[in-house]
């Protein structure tokens, strides 16, 4: 990897995937909307090393991506490591609130990716790489919103790498478990939990390696496998 | 995730944490009493606040400025002080002040006013802080220095998380040639032949300290003096290591066994005398190689016992004490403070000789014991170590840190700790 455009750069995972890139000598272009911690996350990037372009942006505003993309290219790793989770009571009982986590989740991703797989089309090279989440494979009770974003993430993801195959462009679906991140900080942790450090190998473990759709940790390729084989007249009854 | 429960694990506290994950985010609204909690590896209950909340500052891990000209780091306040050293060495500079190890943060570092094995030279970790910020409860934000907002900086080196929160601080570092040392091991049975080892030592290595077994047939130990080597060369950093598994049960630290276990390592060290290159890691950190190794100690965790003193004789009271008591301590550790003035109002460095020991915790028993021991420190005007105590009276510590009520005025009122509130207790 020689150029990494890191999108969502102040998310917990992508500041570790970013050190994790800077430590291999990438060249880094980081996106995120607060500037001050934009600011920070590359400070610490640049004092260890890195060359580092940055760019305040909210990717919701679909308008910004093309000028974005324009400014970090030539691109070689497209890494999208923002979202949100929404709180699941109020995207439960208000459409708007659903809408926007959509938006920031899958709309704006989709957009920005479609941009972006036009480019390393062109150029016959890089990869695209984008966090969607276990929580995709099925959607649950406790926040079918999210779910669904990330099943259409996941769904968009696996079209775009049938299509970007014949091109040599790879893409790279990463599916993390629940993670201790700022995005989970008012839920209860439990044992299942990863660092965002251990997520942040696995991710750049499957930009140089071959990997098409990465679980992380690796486990939860497997109780996802048996989460989709309960049958729906079963799984409904059940609180997950 | 890290538990958050202090090295030790005693005593266990009950309290709510929320992550710090910006230095510029404003403290967050809770019910109850903030305490800032770094790694977690002071041992006894100043980094815990029961009924209270602690900030987790472990996200705090961003450096922020490097100017390789002068040798100054300046890193947010959750950086730990092995990811400084990984960053530094290859670059050609070192932490001036190093305890025995490298997964500490820079806040706690500071917060206790740590000290290495080289006090007699550098002083305590507080010295080569050259500014850090105070985030208040009020909001507020405080950049403190020995020049600037003096007091508080004062207050704040060994200020045990209570000024309020160190988001970030520019420490000082040190030029080195390489990541290596250059060591000797030399044993001796005594304080007569420990003293004249150090008295010595001192003179001509930059490094020193000694392992100690204090046994009812007499002190025995292990003397390892070092300095930095000329010889450049690279060292990977060492790895993050694996965490021992399982608490283990009591047998496991059973007189015996730790009698056996010093004995092993007695002979060890025996048969590694004279002079070798090391890697910085292993001589400064012997214990890191293993995660988590107070898990030996089992849920019921352990009590270290840290005092100075400079009367000779109660230090040999002291080891005299210990050897005579049931409990066999195997992680025994003496060396010598100079008179290089600690900069906070609350630091514990001072001339004289110190010795840290860790009992198990089987209630009465060690406690009756660190309670003796306590005692003969207070009797001879010693004073005992905050970042490793758990039962230390309010007199002890009243006698021991005559600046406490100056340090009190510069005590955010929204911050208090476990230890705090013993401590204080009227």
């Amino acid at each position: 990897m020689r150029r990494v455009l890191v999108l969502g750069a102040t998310s917990a995972i992508a500041q570790q995937v970013a050190r994790l890139c800077a430590a291999r000598g990438a060249e880094l272009f980081l996106v995120a909307r607060n500037e001050e911690r934009l600011g920070a996350v590359a400070d610490d990037l640049r004092v260890r090393g890195a060359s580092v372009e940055t760019a305040v942006a909210d990717l919701d505003d679909a308008a910004r991506h093309e000028d974005l993309l324009a400014r970090a290219a030539p691109l070689d790793v497209v890494l999208l490591a923002y979202g949100v989770l929404g709180d699941a009571r109020e995207t439960g009982r208000d459409a708007r609130a659903a809408e926007a986590v959509l938006r920031t989740d899958l709309l704006g991703p989709v957009a920005l990716l479609t941009l972006a797989a036009q480019r390393l089309e062109a150029q016959r090279s890089g990869c695209i790489v984008a966090l969607s989440s276990v929580a995709g494979d099925r959607g649950r009770a406790s926040n079918p919103v999210y779910g669904a974003a990330k099943a259409g993430l996941t769904a968009f993801l696996s079209g775009l790498r049938n299509r970007l195959s014949r091109a040599g462009v790879r893409v790279v679906t990463v599916k993390p478990g629940f993670v201790d991140t700022p995005m989970t900080g008012r839920l209860p942790k439990n044992p299942l939990y990863a660092s965002p450090e251990r997520v942040a190998r696995d991710v750049v473990r499957a930009i140089e390696g071959g990997a098409d759709v990465v679980y992380t940790p690796w486990w939860w390729r497997w109780v996802m496998l048996a989460v989709r084989l309960v049958p729906e007249r079963l799984f409904k009854r059940l609180s997950l | 995730m890290q538990p958050l429960e202090s090295w030790g694990r005693y005593p266990k506290a009950r309290q709510a944490a929320v992550s710090v994950h910006w230095r510029t985010d404003p403290l967050p609204r809770v019910h109850g009493s903030l305490l800032p909690f770094g790694q977690g590896r002071s041992y006894g209950d100043c980094c815990l606040n029961e009924g209270g909340t602690l900030l987790a500052t472990s996200r705090l891990d961003r450096f922020i400025d490097f100017d390789p000209g002068r040798g100054v780091l300046r890193c947010e306040a959750g950086v730990r002080l092995g990811d400084i050293l990984a960053f530094a060495v290859p670059r050609g500079f070192f932490l001036p002040v190093l305890p025995g190890t490298r997964f500490v943060s820079v806040g706690g570092a500071i917060a206790n006013d740590i000290h290495g094995k080289n006090h007699f030279r550098a002083g305590t970790f507080g010295r080569h802080v050259l500014q850090l910020e105070l985030l208040r409860s009020t909001g507020e934000r405080t950049v403190c220095s020995p020049a600037e907002n003096a007091e508080l900086f004062a207050a704040t080196v060994a200020g045990l998380g209570l000024t309020g929160l160190i988001t970030w601080a520019e420490l000082q570092l040190k030029p080195v040639q390489g990541p290596f040392i250059e060591s000797e091991t030399v044993p001796f049975r005594g304080l007569d032949e420990f003293f004249a080892l150090d008295a010595d030592s001192s003179q001509r290595f930059e490094y020193t300290v000694a392992w100690i077994d204090p046994r009812p047939r007499g002190l025995r130990g292990l003397y390892f003096r070092g300095d930095h080597s000329a010889r450049a060369g690279k060292a990977p950093p060492p790895r993050e290591p694996k965490g021992f598994p399982i608490d283990l049960p009591g047998f496991a630290v059973s007189g015996p066994a730790v009698a056996a276990f010093n004995a092993l390592y007695y002979a060890r060290g025996r048969l590694r005398t004279g002079r070798k290159l090391v890697r910085y890691a292993p001589f400064f950190f012997p214990l890191d190689a293993v995660g988590r190794w107070n898990r030996v100690y089992g849920s019921q965790g352990f009590l270290q016992f840290q005092c100075v003193v400079q009367d000779r004789a109660a230090l040999g009271a002291l080891l005299e004490r210990i050897a005579s008591s049931g409990l066999r301590s195997s992680l025994g550790v003496l060396k010598t403070f100079g008179d290089v003035a600690s900069p906070g109002m609350l630091s514990f460095p001072r001339p004289g000789a110190t010795v840290a020991l860790d009992f198990p915790n089987r209630g009465a028993e060690t406690f009756a014991l660190v309670e003796a021991l306590e005692s003969i420190v207070r009797d001879a005007g010693g004073a005992l170590y905050p970042a490793k105590d758990a039962r230390m009276s309010p007199a002890t510590f009243a006698a021991a840190y005559p600046r406490a009520g100056q340090f009190e005025r510069q005590v955010d009122p929204a911050f208090s700790s476990s230890f705090w509130r013993r401590v204080r207790a009227a």
